[in-house]
């Protein structure tokens, strides 16, 4: 398979002293589940956020199927229109019902015709089980219907990766699993993803590879069997014994 | 619905930041303290009362009066409403100036706000009006529509500004990862979700305009006060006149301020803007 995102010898420091990535190195290949695990601080969240550009990197390069995420001079905004993000807090815009959240992107940005999109927004509402919400408020949802809809969302823009910034988190634990199941159907059909949880079943069921990350490294990668049930370090044991 | 507020409901890390409270306000009575006695209602009232019953009980001067300053009360609010207008204007941009990327325009905003903040109206007014009269060449009402534009344009921008940060992060990050441009991110996601936060700081902002428009009577526009003035100036009923003006504001200033707390009320109740 061939690499689609490259990231080498990303390092990055908040405000001065707290160092968030200290050299990281990781390749995806196309149609790879990744997940990140790793304790609070580890630097995840933040390697999952460079790959957008939410964050800039320090020093270090991003390279997004051979084109550069870190170059000041690249095309961001184009960029991540092929990058999907999808947040802990789901971040749905309040003032939008759940049809022009999915629909505004692709008619703003892409400039699709309006009932191009809603016939799409509407496909990926049955995709994540949720048709009969096209007209409800963020609000009037439960978070894992939010979280749902955020997944439609940045599907409309039809990426080719999907970025999961710890995305059951926030949520109750009855409604993580029908969040989770929408992701595995996504992971199914061949979607290159990076999963920052520590959703182990997720993790059983769709991820092809488990980053361990520890104070801004990884200190650790392998598929998921071996990574539970024979992890090489120390350090990932300690934390294996923390979660599962 | 299984969180809180629905301004809470968003994030709740950034829950206690999303209410504004800029200007400080008349009493209005809240829900619970209520009663016919509150301060609200008998100010308004009896200033209603006494704008009724003077005039009839005692025709000369006061009704007299009342129908000498009509013409001020119109002077009053179109200086107020031209002024309103404007400063909404000069305070979106010098708003979101102060919340710019660009360091250039972040300073010269901020130096605009610093500045017209640090000077009284007064000074302002006279400023434009006098001293910088021979090269403006400005009549009366113009003059004081532009220093109160200027001047309630840095009031504001800091309302627009605390409006813009009210909103959580996390909503010009999702709309930033969806492609948008910084600029219609602000357009589409966060300026609408501003609004209705920042509706009851500008119609405090209003209702403190209607009172310091009082101000420009000095600069020869015939206001409410102007007309009081030169209706007390020509009877030497000073008393009388000066006593109708007060209630007149008082009775308007009053009057807005329960609108504007109507319409917080509505704002708090109701989820979003639909």
């Amino acid at each position: 398979m061939e690499t689609y995102i490259e990231i080498k010898n990303a390092v990055k420091t908040f405000n001065g002293s707290i160092q968030a990535l200290r050299g990281v190195d990781l390749s995806v290949k196309k149609g790879e589940v990744v997940l990140i695990i790793g304790p609070s601080g580890s630097g995840k969240s933040t390697l999952l956020r460079s790959v957008n550009r939410l964050e800039r990197l320090d020093s270090g390069s991003i390279l997004i199927d051979g084109e550069s995420v870190t170059d000041e001079k690249a095309d961001i905004r184009h960029i991540r229109e092929e990058v999907g993000m999808v947040f802990q807090s789901f971040n749905l815009f309040p003032h939008l019902n759940v049809i022009d959240n999915i629909t505004l992107s692709p008619t703003v940005v892409l400039k699709k015709g309006k009932e191009e999109a809603v016939a799409q927004g509407r496909k990926l509402l049955a995709k994540v089980g949720l048709s009969d919400k096209e007209i409800a408020w963020p609000e009037q949802l439960s978070g894992g219907q939010q979280q749902r809809v955020a997944i439609a969302r940045a599907l409309a823009m039809s990426p080719k990766v999907m970025l999961f910034d710890e995305p059951t988190s926030a949520l109750d634990p009855e409604m993580i699993k029908e969040v989770l199941d929408v992701m595995t159907d996504l992971a199914r059909e061949g979607m290159t993803m990076l999963v920052v949880s520590h959703e182990m079943g997720f993790a059983r069921a769709a991820a092809h590879r488990i980053i361990f990350m520890d104070a801004g490294q990884i200190v650790e990668e392998a598929p998921p069997e071996t990574f539970f049930t024979s992890p090489r370090e120390e350090r990932t044991r300690r934390f294996l014994e923390h979660i599962l | 619905m299984t969180k809180g507020s629905p301004l809470s409901g968003r994030d709740p890390k950034n829950s206690e930041r999303t209410t504004i409270n800029v200007t400080d306000g008349t009493l209005i009575p809240s829900k619970d303290e209520g009663g016919l006695l509150s301060a609200w209602n008998i100010s308004f009232f009896g200033a209603v009362g006494l704008l009724v019953a003077l005039p009839l009980l005692s025709p000369d001067p006061y009704l007299r009066i009342l129908s000498f300053v009509p013409d001020g009360l119109i002077a009053t609010f179109s200086v107020t409403l031209s002024s309103i207008f404007f400063a909404l204007i000069i305070g979106l941009f010098a708003g979101l100036g102060r919340v710019s990327q660009n360091k250039a325009i972040n300073r010269v905003s901020t130096i605009y706000v610093e500045i017209i903040r640090g000077i009284p109206l007064l000074v302002q007014l006279f400023y434009i009006y006098y001293a910088l009269g021979p090269l403006l060449r400005l009549q009366g009402p113009p003059a004081a529509i532009l220093a109160m534009s200027i001047c309630y344009g840095a009031y504001m921008a800091e309302i627009f500004r605390a409006g813009i940060q009210a909103i959580p992060r996390g909503q010009m990050e999702a709309a930033l990862a969806l492609g948008m441009s910084r600029a219609t991110a602000m357009r589409r996601i966060i300026i609408p979700q501003t609004v209705r936060i920042i509706l009851p700081p500008i119609g405090n902002e209003f209702i403190a305009l209607l009172k310091d428009s009082s101000l420009v009577s000095i600069l020869a526009v015939s206001d409410l006060l102007r007309r009081g003035r030169e209706y007390a100036s020509t009877s030497f009923r000073y008393f009388e006149s000066y006593t109708v003006i007060a209630l007149i504001y008082l009775v308007m200033t009053l009057f807005f301020s329960r609108l504007v707390a109507m319409m917080e009320e509505k704002l708090r109740h109701r989820g979003n803007v639909h």
